[in-house]
């Protein structure tokens, strides 16, 4: 007679990418490499902030991009293009985010002797990147204004899990219902440890204070 | 959207357990769904049965989804009350100092295997 056995596991699935992050962060930590994972919206400025922020920030300190995307390398080539910095591209072979194990092996192809800060841009999505742990050392996000200040109401977990969260175009405010100070009430009800820099990748406003905040972070 | 994902690290886990006990083949796997893990049930269970079937380990292997409703618990009036009908405000006093006690999880519980006896 078959009879069916039961085998118990109770083990949350994001367990072992949680333990993958872990070793990657201490192991960073000992190399010295502080890794920026920067999350957000498809369109809301993550590419051109960025090339804004290295610009500045490359005579300071030694910095490395991995793009990460579904397909294409256009990301990789306008950041190696307008900044000059190491650009790779990462493809997440469909998947909508990145963990631990794939920024890893993205790693690999960096040379983390000759870099203190790399910066981690995750696929454009507002839901799966905050699930999955990536080994990042600081975690930061950027909000558009275009996109709304409700946004940390409808997407609660990315807002809870970054230490940073960036207000880009801001430039265009007086074009859109968007109240800086009330986006900044719900960002801190998610989590009030949040640093909240507001910024316009365009004008270049604002971005010192980011460069300010993460030459601070760096060890 | 990140179901894929998940299936990925299920199956993962599941090869270890089912290698640690000697299983060559799993009938089904329980899991806990919490209500707000933002983990869509018959998102994950499609997920499941495309990827799955690629695995002689788990062909034919039945996702179960247990899920395991929100509780929020309230720090001022120190109550409980359900997640997905109120959100964060306490329905008892207004209160946004509120946290979640359960609810999130995405865990397996267990794996049945057929034993021939």
């Amino acid at each position: 007679m078959d009879e069916v056995k039961v085998i118990e596991i109770k083990k949350s699935v994001f367990a072992e990418n949680e333990q993958d992050a872990n070793n990657l962060r201490q192991e960073l930590k000992d190399k010295g490499v502080f890794l920026l994972n920067l999350m957000s919206a498809p369109g809301s400025g993550k590419t051109s902030t960025l090339i804004q922020l290295i610009n500045r920030i490359k005579g300071k300190t030694r910095v490395a991009v991995m793009e990460a995307d579904i397909d294409s390398d256009v990301d990789a080539v306008k950041i190696k293009e307008k900044t000059g910095v190491p650009s790779i591209q990462l493809h997440t072979g469909g998947m909508c985010h990145l963990d631990a194990e794939m920024t890893r092996q993205g790693l690999d192809n960096v040379n983390l002797d000759e870099v203190d800060l790399v910066v981690l841009e995750n696929v454009g999505n507002l839901v799966c990147p905050a699930e999955f742990d990536t080994g990042a050392t600081c975690n930061a996000m950027i909000l558009s204004v275009p996109e709304g200040d409700d946004k940390p109401l409808k997407y609660p977990l990315m807002f809870t899990v970054c230490d940073l969260v960036i207000i880009n175009k801001m430039d265009v405010v007086p074009y859109f219902d968007f109240d800086l100070e009330r986006c900044k009430k719900y960002i801190h009800l998610r989590n009030p440890q949040a640093q909240i820099i507001p910024v316009s990748a365009k004008t270049g406003h604002g971005i010192d204070h980011l460069v300010e905040w993460l030459l601070k972070q760096l060890p | 959207m990140h179901e894929l994902g998940i299936v990925f690290y299920i199956i993962r886990d599941v090869k270890k357990a089912a290698e640690e006990n000697h299983v060559n083949h799993v009938d089904a796997v329980v899991m806990d769904i919490g209500e707000v893990s933002t983990v869509v049930p018959h998102l994950l269970t499609d997920c499941w049965r495309w990827a799955a079937d690629k695995e002689e380990l788990l062909k034919g292997c039945e996702l179960k989804v247990n899920t395991i409703p929100a509780v929020t618990w309230c720090d001022d009036c120190k109550r409980e009350y359900e997640t997905v009908k109120h959100g964060r405000t306490c329905p008892h006093c207004n209160s946004e100092n509120t946290w979640l006690l359960r609810g999130n999880e995405v865990e397996i519980r267990e794996i049945q295997v057929e034993t021939h006896s």
